[in-house]
């Protein structure tokens, strides 16, 4: 055979790279083919429900229509009351102007809507970040109607949603929530140590045909519904109302609104 | 090999360690839990034959948490009567905690993780 060493090496690097290479850089077309298809069909945006909640602010009137709320959802959901702020868990909650809608604040605008209480949730996104990340799978999002939901069973307690999420809407459980529930509700289950918790939406009842028990409290201030249904409340409330969601430049998609309403000028 | 003796007393320690859970154990009478007295061609919900509950049920609660939390699929329907696919709303609905899961679990010495979260009354 009359190869010199020089071209048996050429030859040898020639089809190392075919062989590895080639096929690395194909796999690498193959995947980024499949990550653009998938950032094209936002999961959701099919057909079926894209359940949301519109939450007028104007007709919370005391401090206790927000804690009837709250109570509402923590009490049926075994939702412990830590007093520790670093291991709190909340499922829905109350912030100001300024931290719920980040830049929109004014320094001439009406003090009572600076200072009014926001209730913030989970927004249940159209294109949810915390699914993303989610190594488990143990986050995800039901097809059928929208809801960003969890499988605690799944949670490895990685708490890369957390990190994801861009609304502070997830609790971690740093230590075992049963001690800290005040009344347990028998019917439904607590977490554990080591998950992440979040809204889900009342699942357990809309699956029974009931609203979201935070909005059957709420007197009328949260309103509850399908997006995709023309003729629903919440899409009459959108369409002759000025409603705003929480930073909707992220593009995540949320599905709480917020009619902002304020005073009738004094 | 004067360091002989050092050997052999390791050598004892060890297997002493080893095999300390047979003679601590030995001639101990341990009660089985009563077996589930079960008609071959029984079934129970979720159509795992009664006779294989025991060793099956993992399966089926593993199937249940997948249709109840994935599909929203939380009944099931049996002899025409309906069940919620649950464990405190459903199987301790008609059994009783300490009776139907802990005895075994004892016995097997294993320790399921379930009443962590779910609730067992
Ligand atoms: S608000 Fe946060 S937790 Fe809820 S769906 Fe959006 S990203 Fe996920
Ligand atoms: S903490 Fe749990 S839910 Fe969140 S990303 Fe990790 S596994 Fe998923």
């Amino acid at each position: 055979m009359s190869m010199d060493r020089r071209d048996f090496l050429k030859l040898a690097g020639a089809s190392t790279l075919v062989g590895l290479g080639g096929l690395s850089v194909f796999d690498g077309f193959v995947k980024d083919g499949a990550l653009a298809s998938q950032a094209h069909t936002a999961p959701g945006a099919s057909a079926g429900k894209r359940l949301a909640m519109v939450i007028d602010v104007s007709k919370f009137k005391s401090p206790d229509d927000y804690k009837r709320v709250s109570y509402a959802c923590h009490s049926i959901h075994n939702v412990p009351s830590i007093d520790n702020l670093k291991h709190e868990i909340k499922w829905i909650w109350t912030d100001t102007y300024e931290h719920v809608f980040p830049g929109q604040a004014d320094q001439y605008m009406a003090e009572n809507i600076m200072r009014l209480p926001f209730p913030v949730l989970c927004n249940h996104c159209a294109k949810p970040p915390c699914v993303r990340v989610c190594p488990t799978k143990a986050t995800f999002k039901r097809k059928s109607d929208g809801v960003v939901m969890m499988d605690y069973h799944r949670c490895i307690g990685c708490r890369f949603c957390m990190a994801a999420c861009p609304f502070g809407a997830r609790s971690f459980n740093w230590t075992d929530p049963r001690p800290y529930i005040r009344k347990l509700n028998t019917s439904f289950p607590t977490r554990t140590k080591g998950v992440v918790e979040k809204c889900n939406f009342c699942a357990e009842r809309l699956s029974a045909g009931l609203q979201p028990a935070c909005v059957e409290a709420s007197n009328g201030a949260l309103v509850f519904g399908d997006l995709h249904d023309p003729s629903s409340e919440v899409r009459e409330i959108l369409s002759s109302r000025y409603a705003i969601r929480r930073k909707p430049n992220l593009g995540t998609g949320p599905s709480i609104y917020y009619v902002i309403g304020g005073n009738e000028h004094a | 090999m004067s360091d002989g003796w050092k050997i052999i007393a390791g050598l004892i320690i060890v297997i002493g360690l080893v095999t300390f859970p047979f003679y601590a154990n030995f001639g101990k009478t341990v009660e089985l839990p009563s077996t589930l007295e079960a008609d071959p061609g029984e079934m129970h919900l979720g159509d795992i034959p009664l006779v294989n509950m025991r060793s099956e049920h993992m399966q089926l609660l593993n199937r249940w948490r997948e249709e109840v939390v994935r599909e929203d699929e939380r009944y099931i329907m049996f002899d025409g009567d309906e069940y919620e696919k649950s464990l405190q709303n459903g199987c301790l609905s008609c059994h009783e905690k300490e009776d139907f899961c802990t005895k075994c679990h004892t016995f097997v010495g294993v320790r399921p993780y379930c009443w962590d979260c779910h609730i067992g009354m």
